[in-house]
């Protein structure tokens, strides 16, 4: 597939051999300062168990995060099946209790945000594309990067022992409110909400540890001539994201903790006096609205944890694959800085029908309506990329184009849930459910998906078949948007969300025909995730060989010895960069594209940016 | 060491000169040690849970109906007939106080490759953070021989229990494992790893005295939580 590009279609000036070789040109515009730290002393794998099980390479890690990731996103996918199975046709799954549906929406929500999502953006393509992006032979710290990974793995191994506890998974949906959540009645009130509370506590302990690597390589372990503001927005993206989830994951540890100790211990942090059946509960004197605040804070940096890395890499690819470089680098950068630290000061706005004063509502919308502005600079930068560039309608880009269009969507319905007047009759409703999963579930999915099309090549040497990516693409966006675009209708006529059944409401008649349209989407699109696994599996031995820069890019990833990258990543010497990565379609220069090692005296003559 | 001599490195003062760490390449803070800047990075999270509970605590403290206990009459300690408030906090403060004292020594002897003082100074840190951990589980025995659990107390709020273990418990664990490392590296500086540079136990990496600085950094930010831990829950 990679015939399309190697047309030079896109350079305009002639002869340019001609004027670049010609030689005049001093030396010193080379110059790059030397080398301020020593070489990475690394551990290299020498049986099985140390190069593929507890491998400290942070290129196998990042494939072990993404290969776990995935396994348990599917999990989370099955249970989404089972939940629309029964909002669309109300018992065709026999077993299908009300206790059984309430626990498939607190895990299907739990596994796709944290377990999937998070696992995936940072600890997946993090580890894989940092130390190959910024040039660094490894992590920082391969060991703790290593360990981190196995944290994650008892993590997930704890949340999915839950499913075969007495009682079953916890079912007090994925925000765990108290006191409900461990008060008898709830699902999984029992060994359910604490092996939820064990594994988000082992999730945040070995998510520190790759945050911690993340952070370090990216500050202190770059490499000759690779500034800050000459990093691939991918980068910039993963960074900040760590950034957040550094300081907001302390809040979820102590709100988990607390909860715990709220179960075992029969203490009242979060309890207040309760009266269940005439009687008067052990519990008193705590505060459940403590729980939301601690909840929140974590739960809304948690959203750009997510949506960063994706804007990031999306830039990415939008950049390579429109030829062109990306409209307004310096302005991305500190949008990414600007969400970031605009996120921690809008979390009360999941809380509007909490109680709490009014005037708090008013800061918390306010914030979250000027959140809006940088994300929408992004949005037109993202789209001024795209104008006049030579874009390759491949399946990278449409992935990105489903992305720009899905997180416009979800975009615009968050302005409508950020004002407290609009969000008030909405919230609980099928409206918020389409907002979310367009904005941070499907829009973010996008994203991985083209993500994976995009550095399959890298990581495999071959490329995925594209016939089978377009089916794949267009099956998942239209099916997608089936699924979510319907919903906020019925969010508009009151629907409520996390009901299992509509029993005689209005909405028993108005609704049913939309949520059987709904369901046999979902199964689809559901369906249509096994194309890209049969893809992978089909490609990695039969599929293209990629060779080296496949896609043309300018980023050091591509930039390797050997494909797929080694232990140690650069052979003999590390390279020094010149340039920013998106040069693309520099008037004057040979091909389209000139890559970050390219010292200036060989594109003296072009019009290549000083960055 | 702490004076990085980096060839064409000279770091130059102010905002200025940060802005210019800040806009090169290869790394941000120059001269810091990969490990150093990594345990400032950790401080800056774990500073977040202290945060947080210290906050539930304030606010759990205030949405209680219940009293608060005094804690003057809660932590007092029989000395000669006389209950003293504060006593036995006062000796744990102070204890861990000097402790951060001679890991600071420690630091100053370990990069001046002082190995007998160095090792010494840790050990002593390390018997310093015992003693603390020793009076904190005391303090805890004569509570709960006083009847204070972590779901109720005699004394008034069961807030109060449930708060003063969570707290000095995810503390005294920090101070726990804290011991251990200096146990561990008391003996490393002993055995020489740091003056020849042996690969550690488990990440094979080369031993260096910038280590111990590191533990330093981890033991002086669990002191000065402690001084926070100190003013929330015992003056206040």
């Amino acid at each position: 597939m990679s015939e399309d590009y190697n047309d030079n279609k896109t350079i305009q000036a002639q002869s340019s051999e001609a004027i670049s070789g010609g030689g005049s040109v001093s030396p010193d515009l080379d110059y790059v300062r030397p080398a301020e730290i020593p070489d990475q002393d690394l551990y290299h794998g020498h049986s099985f168990l140390t190069k593929w099980v507890f491998c400290q390479d942070a290129k196998v890690i990042g494939v072990q995060y993404f290969l776990l990731a995935t396994f348990t996103g599917i999990i989370g996918l099955i249970l989404s099946w089972l939940m629309r199975l029964q909002l669309g046709f109300p018992g065709a799954a026999g077993f299908m209790t009300a206790e059984h549906y309430y626990q498939f929406v607190t895990m299907h929500g739990m596994i796709m945000v944290v377990y999937f999502l998070t696992a995936l953006f940072l600890g997946g393509f993090g580890n894989f594309l940092i130390p190959l992006m910024v040039g660094a032979r490894d992590m920082v710290f391969p060991y703790l990067n290593m360990v981190s990974f196995w944290s994650f793995f008892v993590a997930v191994a704890v949340l999915l022992a839950s499913f075969f506890v007495p009682g079953g998974p916890t079912g007090a949906g994925w925000t765990l409110y108290p006191p409900q959540t461990i008060l008898e009645g709830t699902p999984g009130s029992g060994w359910g909400i604490l092996l939820m509370c064990i594994s988000l506590i082992l999730f945040v302990a070995g998510f520190t540890m790759g945050g911690l690597n993340y952070l370090i390589t990216v500050l202190q372990a770059r490499t000759r001539g690779m500034t800050l503001m000459r990093m691939p927005l991918t980068v910039w993206g993963i960074f900040t994201a760590t950034v957040l989830a550094m300081l907001a994951f302390p809040a979820l540890l102590v709100g988990a903790l607390m909860m715990t100790l709220d179960k075992v211990l029969q203490t009242s942090f979060f309890m207040p006096t309760i009266l269940k059946a005439g009687e008067v509960l052990e519990y008193g004197g705590g505060s459940p609205i403590l729980f939301q605040h601690l909840f929140w804070f974590f739960g809304h940096p948690e959203v750009y944890i997510v949506a960063l890395p994706a804007f990031g890499i999306v830039s990415d690819l939008i950049s390579v694959h429109a030829r062109k470089n990306i409209f307004g680098y310096r302005m991305m950068v500190w949008a990414i800085v600007g969400i970031g630290a605009l996120s921690f000061f809008v979390w009360a706005h999941h809380m509007y029908v909490s109680g709490m004063n009014p005037w708090f509502g008013f800061f918390f919308a306010t914030t979250t309506l000027i959140i809006a502005v940088p994300t929408a600079m992004k949005v037109y930068n993202w789209i001024l990329t795209l104008w006049r560039g030579n874009i390759r309608m491949n399946v990278v880009m449409l992935w990105c184009l489903g992305f720009i269009i899905t997180f416009v969507n979800g975009g615009i319905t968050g302005i409508f849930l950020g004002n407290v007047s609009v969000d008030v009759p909405l919230s609980d409703t099928y409206f918020v459910i389409a907002h979310f999963h367009m904005v941070m579930g499907i829009a973010p999915l996008m994203v991985i998906m083209g993500a994976v099309y995009h550095w399959f090549p890298l990581v495999s040497g071959r490329f995925l078949d594209e016939k089978l990516g377009k089916w794949h693409f267009w099956l998942t966006f239209l099916g997608a948007y089936s699924i979510y675009f319907p919903m906020h209708y019925l969010g508009f006529i009151g629907v409520p969300r996390r009901y299992f059944e509509m029993y005689d409401s209005p909405y028993m008649t108005s609704a049913v025909g939309m949520n059987e349209f709904i369901s046999t989407a979902a199964f689809i699109v559901g369906a249509a995730q096994f194309i890209l696994i049969y893809n992978i599996i089909k490609t990695l031995k039969t599929g293209k060989p990629a060779g080296h820069n496949p896609w043309k890019a300018n980023s050091l990833e591509w930039l390797t010895p050997k494909v797929p990258p080694e232990h140690g990543n650069w052979g003999e010497r590390l390279p020094v960069v010149h340039r920013w990565p998106y040069d693309f379609s520099v008037p004057g220069a040979k091909e389209d594209f000139i890559p970050q090692t390219t010292p200036p005296s060989e594109v003296a003559h072009t019009e290549a940016e000083k960055t | 060491m702490s004076d990085p001599k980096i060839e064409g490195l000279a770091l130059k003062p102010g905002f200025k000169g940060m802005a210019e760490d800040t806009s090169s390449d290869q790394t941000m803070f120059k001269g810091v040690h990969w490990g150093k800047a990594m345990m400032w990075i950790f401080l800056l999270s774990d500073t977040f849970i202290f945060s947080c509970f210290l906050i539930s605590y304030m606010k759990g403290r205030g949405s209680t109906p219940v009293e608060w206990p005094n804690p003057s009459e809660v932590f007092a300690l029989d000395a000669f007939g006389v209950p003293v408030p504060l006593l036995l906090i006062a000796i744990m403060t102070f204890v861990l106080i000097t402790s951060s004292g001679t890991m600071a020594l420690a630091v100053k002897y370990g990069y001046e490759k002082n190995r007998k003082m160095c090792g010494w100074l840790v050990l002593a840190t390390a018997i310093g953070g015992l003693t603390f951990v020793g009076m904190q589980a005391f303090e805890w025995s004569k509570l709960i021989h006083e009847g204070v659990r972590p779901w109720e107390n005699p004394f008034g709020a069961a807030q109060f229990g449930s708060f003063f273990f969570m707290i000095t418990g995810f503390h005294g664990t920090h101070v726990s494992i804290g011991v251990i490392f200096l146990f561990i590296y008391a003996y490393k500086v002993f055995a020489g790893h740091y003056d020849s540079g042996k690969r550690g136990w488990f990440t094979s990496m080369k031993g260096d005295y910038v280590e111990i600085e590191i533990l330093g950094l981890y033991w002086h930010f669990v002191d000065l939580v402690w001084v926070f831990i100190f003013a929330f829950f015992y003056l206040w």
